[in-house]
């Protein structure tokens, strides 16, 4: 096995080295959720508990404010849930991404690996975390007595990869920016906030009809994401516009993060 | 057969920035389009650094601080990359600036070695092979299910040791690591790095115990600034990188000298001459003793010589000008060794001039198979004469 060092190599994903690293992967993430639920009473409990409390308070104080305006088909607990947990894969996903390589310094400092590894691994917890709250949003849906389009079951997948594609290309870029720049990290928490108010994950895309929040929500990913997730339900007209609106933006964000990543990656030991 | 490791001219250059700042802003970014630009400084940690290592070699690599070192190790580890030049590696390469990167306080001492193991490059089927044998070198068999947080740091650094012991990468790179545990553990660690030597992987470490170095390395390789000063076997290279720390310059007027019979080296059964000159010294009376000490680099003494225990010898230490001390190599190989220089007022028993470390030499350039420094050591023949 031959190889050799250099001072700039091309730019590429790498994908090979990824596959030869691929351990990497299972132990990083395997490690994060490990530590994650460590001597914590509630456990795997926490990752269901956060969305539900969200989805709680706005079924309270809003839901029905929401429903009779949009002409809301399904029970709004069940919209707002099935929200939050999507969410929960791209706002926990990009934030523990952009964060990982600050945290991860002291092995980026000593040991050289694909460094794609750690944003990407961060992302999966969040994606862990989504399957496991997925269980409790089932019993939900039994309570409601939700009918289910069964069909959409296989778009879940697509949903998926475009929250992932999203979260990775967001989480990557800030995770390079975050090592030179440590002002990222303050400003995470905020972007998160902000972000998912201009996501239709509380409410759906027909609440304004303003035509700048319109386009906002088209651009977003995620929306097109959120229409997959619910034309799970029978009687929600998914709008396959966005959808793959969506998909192409998503794409762009993955690429445009990961090669920034990839382009900036070599100094990442000389700077954190 | 090409060499497993071809470095070439690498060069790295770090810019040093006098503001000082720990790290960017963005800020700061911004506000540096109004400001004049902060005065920074290019500082080439590595300067042109050229050599080849054989397969199966043991390569030391020696230097002061700041010689460049752990850049040169960086970059062979891709941490980080040269700024110019480039190397060329024949096999897998696997680093250990530290040891225990990654571990986890939080996680069970198994799940660490597995964390680690994979970090380190191993596969998780290499992992699961060696594991006993892990555990077992490390012995901290008892705790292994323990969260590490509650091991002491001594078996922490065990259990990370036993880790990087048993990776098989073709090339190893190994900064200081050996520094761990107490000194039983010590030599285990030692006693494994032979063995890993000896098993015909490529070995590049570095350390400033030297004992260790030249018990382990055939060769090495000597940093100055950022440059190879010397590429050559490892007993003729450390006293260099000694000489250069310890010789004390100012001894006003004394003359120091030491000299091989043939010219080369210390061989068995040849003479290595020390002369001493103090023809322009006068601090040396009828009240001084000049000592002479020899000591292996783990401090045991081999032999030590007084002129005031040599009766009629001292008591012309005034008369005379010139001494030379001649030393037979009763079968000193291969370890390195080290003199002390001194000058004692006999009647305090006070040193007033201490050179230590002042030659230091591996003897004999034969490599004897079953020799080790267990060994009797063997007093040798001394002669003395004034010249």
């Amino acid at each position: 096995m031959e190889f050799e060092i250099k001072s700039q190599s091309k730019l590429s994903v790498g994908l090979k080295e990824l596959w030869e690293y691929r351990e990497l992967f299972y132990f990083f993430t395997w490690r994060d959720i490990k530590v994650k639920y460590k001597q914590t009473v509630l456990g795997f409990l926490w990752a269901i508990l956060q969305p539900l409390f969200m989805t709680l308070v706005f079924t309270v104080f809003v839901g029905d404010s929401i429903v009779s305006k949009t002409n809301l088909v399904i029970p709004y607990p069940v919209f707002a849930l099935s929200g939050m947990l999507l969410w929960g894969i791209f706002s926990g996903g990009m934030s523990n991404a952009a964060n990982s390589m600050v945290s991860n310094s002291n092995i980026i400092k000593k040991i050289y690996f694909p460094r794609l590894i750690i944003p990407i691994s961060a992302i999966l917890v969040a994606l862990i975390d989504f399957f496991i709250a997925t269980i409790i949003f089932i019993f939900l849906l039994f309570f409601y007595k939700v009918d289910i389009n069964y069909s959409a079951v296989f778009f879940l997948p697509l949903s998926l990869f475009i929250t992932c594609m999203s979260a990775m290309g967001v989480g990557t870029f800030l995770a390079a920016l975050n090592i030179k720049y440590r002002d990222v990290r303050y400003i995470i928490p905020f972007l998160v906030q902000a972000l998912l108010f201009l996501t239709p994950v509380l409410y759906p895309v027909n609440i304004s009809n303003n035509i700048f929040a319109q386009f906002i929500l088209k651009l977003n990913p995620i929306s097109g994401a959120l229409e997959l997730m619910r034309g799970l339900f029978v009687g929600y007209s998914v709008n396959y516009e966005t959808v793959w609106i969506s998909l192409g933006v998503s794409i762009l964000f993955f690429i445009t993060g990961v090669l920034y990543f990839r382009k900036t990656e070599i100094y990442f030991a000389d700077l954190v | 057969m090409k060499p497993i490791l071809e470095v070439q001219h690498i060069s790295k250059k770090f810019r040093i920035n006098h503001e000082q700042q720990p790290y960017l802003s963005l800020r700061d970014s911004f506000s540096g389009i109004f400001k004049p630009k902060t005065v920074t400084e290019d500082f080439w940690a590595l300067n042109d650094v050229n050599f080849d290592v054989q397969q199966g070699d043991t390569l030391g690599i020696i230097g002061k601080n700041g010689a460049g070192k752990s850049t040169l190790l960086k970059i062979l580890s891709k941490i980080t990359p040269p700024t110019s030049g480039k190397i060329i590696g024949r096999g897998r390469i696997a680093s250990l600036l530290e040891v225990g990167t990654g571990f986890h306080p939080e996680l069970s001492g198994r799940e660490n070695v597995f964390m680690n193991g994979s970090i380190l490059g191993m596969r998780r089927s290499e992992i699961l092979k060696n594991f006993d044998e892990i555990v077992n070198f490390s012995g901290v068999e008892k705790f292994i299910d323990t969260p590490l947080k509650h091991y002491s740091s001594g078996m922490q650094l065990r259990l990370a040791f036993a880790v990087a012991a048993f990776l098989e990468n073709e090339i190893l790179i190994i900064d200081e690591v050996l520094a761990v545990g107490d000194a039983e553990f010590q030599k285990k660690c030692m006693g494994k790095m032979e063995d890993v030597s000896k098993s015909g992987k490529t070995i590049l470490f570095v350390s400033h115990n030297l004992v260790a170095l030249s018990s382990l390395c055939k060769n090495s390789v000597l940093l100055e600034g950022g440059r190879v000063k010397m590429y050559d076997k490892t007993f003729n290279v450390i006293p260099n990188y000694v000489k250069h720390d310890n010789l004390v310059s100012n001894t006003s007027g004394l003359k120091l000298d030491f000299k091989f019979e043939n010219n080369k080296s210390w061989e068995i059964n040849t003479y290595l001459e020390v002369i001493v000159d103090w023809n322009e010294y006068s601090k040396i009376t009828m009240d001084s003793s000049i000592d002479i000490a020899c000591y292996t680099f783990d401090g045991i003494k081999i032999f030590a010589f007084q002129t005031e225990k040599i009766n009629d010898f001292d008591i012309n230490l005034a008369a005379n000008k010139r001494l030379k001390l001649k030393i037979n190599n009763p079968g000193l190989v291969n370890k390195t060794i080290f003199f002390d220089f001194g000058l004692r007022n006999k009647g305090t028993g006070a040193y007033f001039l201490l050179l230590q470390k002042c030659f230091v030499i591996t003897p004999g350039s034969l490599l004897l198979p079953n020799y080790t420094r267990d060994d009797v050591i063997i007093v040798p023949n001394l002669k003395f004469e004034y010249l």
